[in-house]
């Protein structure tokens, strides 16, 4: 096996007694001591600081924001032109068929887009980026700077300890904060459904502020373990799993993240691959869509349990891509992919668990109340 | 108590043997979350999977340490998982096997050499 990559915090997970795994390509916690049910407990509790440095940090410039928004509007199909600046937004790349081939963060910060991919996709995502924008953008990756995701209740009061102006920031608000003498770019953003914050700091940095803000008795350090349980609950896709190059935002229920604007009849419409087939899908229906799903009893049912209509019907209509157990929830969640016409919520499918069908209720999601500030 | 290497304990009981698996083996699976068990009077033979255990993380097979009958079944543990992460061999025990071939016990480590082998 190729060695695996290590982020800035590395050492101090060691340290901290974490179980280490290879996650796309890195070497990261899956958790600490306290284990993946109570850290996940302690996030939505109070705050956990989680390491998300493998994720792929990306400045894309030109002349203006303006011409960097207008160049990554060909590969996004969301509104990056009429970002405030210091606001950020949800978006993805599409693909011709209208596949979503990564799905990311994107930030107006004044003279450039800032941009958080995912760490499996980033090598791709910056070749994409590159080979499909005009030669006068640069995109840039950022390889000397960690990002931290504090989350959960706590965070506020945690952060702004640090720096006061942490407190004025709304949900999706960017700034660029001076926390112990260090200058960071923090989000008020995550992946976890909780209130919280992403913050990039200089690498040589990001272990001292790490202990600092685990100093804090609120904050505990949580693993990727919890993460996914976290956003599982939260009803968020992890990529490569609940969405993918063959799945279209349609398919994915992620239309919410196409603004107006860009949208069939918008002032910019289209203009990004995929389009006519997202439209398309738009007008008609998807046949299929990501639904969440609630296990009956207390057997998780996991990515790729093979959904059936009925308890005794010979083909299968779609398959779970996330499932497992939600700490909050107190039982199993999941969620996947169904026909549109099984897709309400209250209708009833079954999974095939170990032979034996066993019925899930397709949910609204979150599954968990979001606690953002807005 | 006795030790199987798929990190089972077994302890007699009378004329039966209360089953049910490790600290190690429950610290290396997380937090448990959903226990299936035998039916009670089912005929089991070794390695035969008559358990299901999901953790946080990932489900598991325990499998059937010996040879013989279901007896009775932990039904608290079912209620509550994490008894197996609290109380490995106590409060966590998952079924009782009465043993059809008690040579079968022969094979199986005693604490030390179970330490050992987790070493």
């Amino acid at each position: 096996m190729a060695d695996l990559l290590r982020t800035p915090l590395h050492a101090l997970h060691v340290e901290l007694g974490a179980k280490m795994v290879p996650f796309a390509g890195y070497d990261m916690p899956v958790q600490y001591g306290l284990g993946v049910m109570k850290e996940h407990q302690h996030t939505r509790e109070k705050a956990g600081l989680f390491d998300v440095s493998h994720m792929g940090q990306v400045i894309v410039r030109g002349s203006s924001f303006e011409a960097a928004a207008t160049g990554l509007e060909t590969l996004i199909p969301v509104d990056i032109l009429g970002l405030a600046e210091n606001r950020q937004r949800y978006g993805f790349f599409t693909n011709a068929q209208g596949g979503i081939e990564d799905d990311l963060m994107l930030a107006n910060r004044g003279d450039h887009v800032f941009v958080v991919v995912n760490a499996a996709c980033k090598a791709a995502d910056i070749a994409h980026m590159k080979a499909a924008l005009e030669p006068d953008l640069n995109v840039l990756q950022i390889n000397d700077r960690a990002l931290l995701a504090l989350q959960g209740p706590a965070s506020e009061a945690v952060l702004a300890d640090l720096n006061p102006a942490a407190r004025d920031m709304n949900f999706m608000d960017v700034a660029t904060l001076d926390l112990n003498g260090v200058e960071t770019w923090v989000s008020r953003s995550g992946y976890t459904g909780e209130d919280g914050y992403e913050i990039s700091v200089p690498a040589d940095a990001a272990e001292g502020l790490a202990r600092f803000l685990l100093s804090h008795p609120d904050v505990e350090a949580i693993g990727l373990g919890a993460r996914d349980s976290l956003r599982l609950e939260g009803g968020l896709c992890l990529y490569g799993h609940d969405i993918d190059a063959d799945t279209t935002p349609v398919e994915g229920a992620l239309t919410w993240a196409i603004q107006k604007v860009r949208r069939a009849g918008g002032d910019r419409a289209g203009g990004f691959p995929g389009a006519d087939i997202i439209f398309e899908q738009m007008r008609n229906g998807a046949p299929r869509k990501r639904v969440g799903l609630l296990p009956e009893g207390r057997a998780p049912m996991r990515e790729g349990v093979v959904l059936f209509a009925s308890q005794d019907a010979t083909d299968p209509i779609g398959t779970i891509t996330s499932g497992g157990f939600g700490p909050t929830i107190g039982g199993p969640v999941a969620m996947g992919y169904v026909p549109t016409e099984h897709a309400t919520p209250g209708t009833t499918v079954y999974g095939d668990l170990r032979g034996k069908r066993q019925p899930l209720t397709v949910s609204k999601m979150p599954f968990t109340q979001a606690n953002f500030k807005r | 108590m006795q030790f199987t290497e798929e990190h089972e304990w077994l302890r007699a009981d009378g004329d039966v043997y209360v089953v049910g698996i490790t600290q190690h083996a429950t610290e290396q699976l997380g937090d448990l979350v959903f226990v299936e068990l035998p039916e009670v009077g089912a005929t089991v033979s070794k390695d035969d999977e008559i358990v299901v255990i999901e953790s946080v993380k990932a489900a598991s097979d325990i499998l059937a340490p010996i040879d013989g009958e279901i007896t009775e079944v932990n039904e608290a543990l079912a209620a509550t998982p994490e008894l197996a992460n609290t109380d490995a061999t106590g409060e966590g025990w998952f079924f009782k096997i009465k043993a059809s071939d008690p040579s079968q016990l022969e094979g199986l480590m005693d604490e030390a050499a179970y330490n050992a082998f987790i070493g």
